[in-house]
């Protein structure tokens, strides 16, 4: 099928509308002045000065050593969940599988204000474990249903002539599933990578001032105003996010093959 | 295959899992239930006696036109959303297959992108002396700046930029299912585009409006960083209600009640969903990701 004129000149528009405002963002992060919408020149300055800034540079590694540890342990869980899923018959399992697609519809806030009841309820101090644990929580379900999609084309034959050859539910899971889904585990670890990275909601609620991470810094930044160092950031994490997006897109396309 | 034989990996990966989401999902949830019928405490956050007081509390006027309002903001980001991705999302799934991958993961990358940093850099655009003036004055389209920033359309443009790729999505999924032939056929028997579309195409790819309805009307209800940003101080909208009721007011029995009620109603939209799903043809959610 053919696509005419006005049909492409309506895609660039709207692809125009979705990254004009981070081109933008991007120009003004080299732009060698604070205030105006001039170009006074290419400058690094403000990568200098957000480089120097001990207090956002802490904020990115606490960010990457949540997104790390949380997109793991959530492609751990996740992985084995969806094996599970997808492996056995089991009491329970329209109630797992109907609170997975639950929580990746409902609204973040919801999620945040209840993990800070539970939080402030059980006596977890407000930090890097409530984080983490939130961070799991809000990943675990978006690698459960991307494992699952690539499960849905794998030969079940080949499970049941590993279990006739004695290989064990671990053996099997290791060396025979484990192989064919790895992309989509490698996919579902990068988008709990960069699901951990940007949240803003959910972190908002649970994380305290010991323990500061990058998108709840930024947010508080951001609500004074704009500034060129924040221009600067969001440029770096907008480039890390295209090359993660990059990769998994890569990973996934495979399964067509 | 029926296979009820579970090895003990097989039971840990079920217990795991189970056990995961039970203690930091399912109860979590019911502890906001819970809070919704108890008393603000004077020195802890709640007060463990009975009461409705929050659910009497919330039907004033007041809070009323909170969420009113609220619903309102996210209906009309829901319809803009909607007209502006239904015909990218046709056009897009009709590009020959080389194209349409460079499309698509150009349309994949905003979803990606934190929406803290995409409605931040909406601000650069919208602001009184920002791109979008610059450009039209320099038109000479107008000969003042447009005042958009702080007023309830900067709200709606932040959240329709946000939460577009969103609905795209969903959509394209649809799209990508339909059979072109349908539309052919309808139209060697006679049919206009608008029967075609009616008829034809809407009740077909549905699903996917749907699907695309919720994943851009739910998180738009609780984005309160949306108009913190680009908003003035009347757009309220029932995150930021929950959110200072959390903390700043500290009242978690009324702030609960807020909660529950979005979670009541996120769970008629998924029933809502599930009816639609089973008549038409199933948006898959592995293919939004």
């Amino acid at each position: 099928m053919k696509t005419n004129f006005y049909e492409k000149l309506y895609l660039g528009m709207i692809y125009l509308f979705l990254y004009l405002p981070i081109f933008v963002l991007i120009a003004y992060s080299f732009n060698n002045s604070k205030y105006s919408i001039e170009w006074k020149g290419f400058s690094l300055k403000w990568y200098e000065s957000l480089f120097k800034n001990d207090s956002l540079i802490d904020a990115a590694l606490n960010s990457l050593s949540i997104a790390f540890l949380s997109a793991s342990a959530a492609t751990l869980i996740g992985t084995m969940g969806a094996v599970a899923l997808y492996r056995y018959h089991f009491k329970g399992k329209q109630f797992l599988r109907s609170m997975i697609y639950i929580l990746i519809l409902s609204p973040e806030i919801v999620m945040g204000i209840s993990l800070l009841i539970l939080f402030v309820l059980v006596g977890v101090k407000l930090g890097f474990f409530s984080l983490l644990i939130a961070h799991i929580t809000f990943c675990l379900p978006f690698v459960v249903v991307t494992v699952l999609s690539r499960l849905s084309g794998f030969d079940r034959s080949i499970i049941e002539a590993a279990k006739d050859l004695g290989a064990s539910g671990f053996y099997t899971f290791t060396h025979i599933i484990l192989p064919s889904i790895a992309p989509a585990v490698v996919a579902g670890f990068l988008l709990s990578f960069t699901l951990s990275l940007d949240d803003v909601i959910i972190s908002f609620f649970v994380s305290g001032v010991e323990f500061e991470i990058l998108p709840v810094k930024i947010f508080s930044m951001v609500r004074l105003g704009v500034k060129p160092e924040i221009n600067a950031l969001c440029t770096i994490m907008f480039v890390l996010t295209i090359v993660i997006v990059w990769v998994s897109q890569f990973l996934m396309r495979e399964k067509e093959v | 295959m029926k296979n009820n034989f579970i090895g003990s990996f097989g039971k840990f990966s079920i217990a795991l899992t189970f056990l995961w989401l039970c203690f930091f999902a399912f109860l979590p949830f019911l502890l906001v239930f819970i809070a919704s019928f108890l008393q603000r405490g004077s020195e802890d956050f709640l007060e463990f006696s009975f009461s409705l007081e929050s659910y009497e509390k919330i039907l004033n006027p007041i809070y009323l036109e909170v969420f009113l309002n609220s619903f309102e903001l996210s209906l009309m980001t829901s319809i803009v959303t909607l007209i502006l991705a239904f015909p990218f999302a046709y056009i897009l799934s009709k590009l020959p297959q080389k194209l349409k991958a460079w499309a698509l993961l150009l349309t994949i990358i905003p979803f990606w992108t934190s929406s803290l940093v995409r409605t931040y850099a909406l601000v650069a655009i919208l602001k009184t002396k920002g791109v979008l003036n610059g450009l039209l004055l320099y038109l000479g389209l107008i000969e003042k700046p447009l005042e958009i920033m702080y007023t309830g359309s900067a709200v709606i443009i932040g959240m329709v930029y946000t939460l577009l790729p969103f609905m795209i999505l969903p959509l394209y999924a649809s799209f990508e299912k339909l059979d072109f032939r349908l539309i052919e056929a309808a139209r060697d028997l006679g049919a206009n585009n608008f029967w075609i579309l009616l008829k034809v195409i809407l009740p077909l790819v549905m699903p996917g409006i749907v699907a695309g309805v919720i994943l851009v009307f739910l998180p738009s209800l609780g984005m309160f960083f949306v108009p913190d940003l680009l908003g003035g101080a009347k757009d309220l909208i029932v995150g930021s209600f929950i959110r200072n009721q959390f903390l700043t007011f500290r009242d978690w029995p009324f702030g609960s009640v807020a909660s529950v009620i979005l979670t009541i109603f996120m769970l008629l939209l998924i029933f809502l969903y599930t009816k639609v799903q089973k008549r038409g043809g199933r948006v898959d959610e592995n293919e939004l990701l």
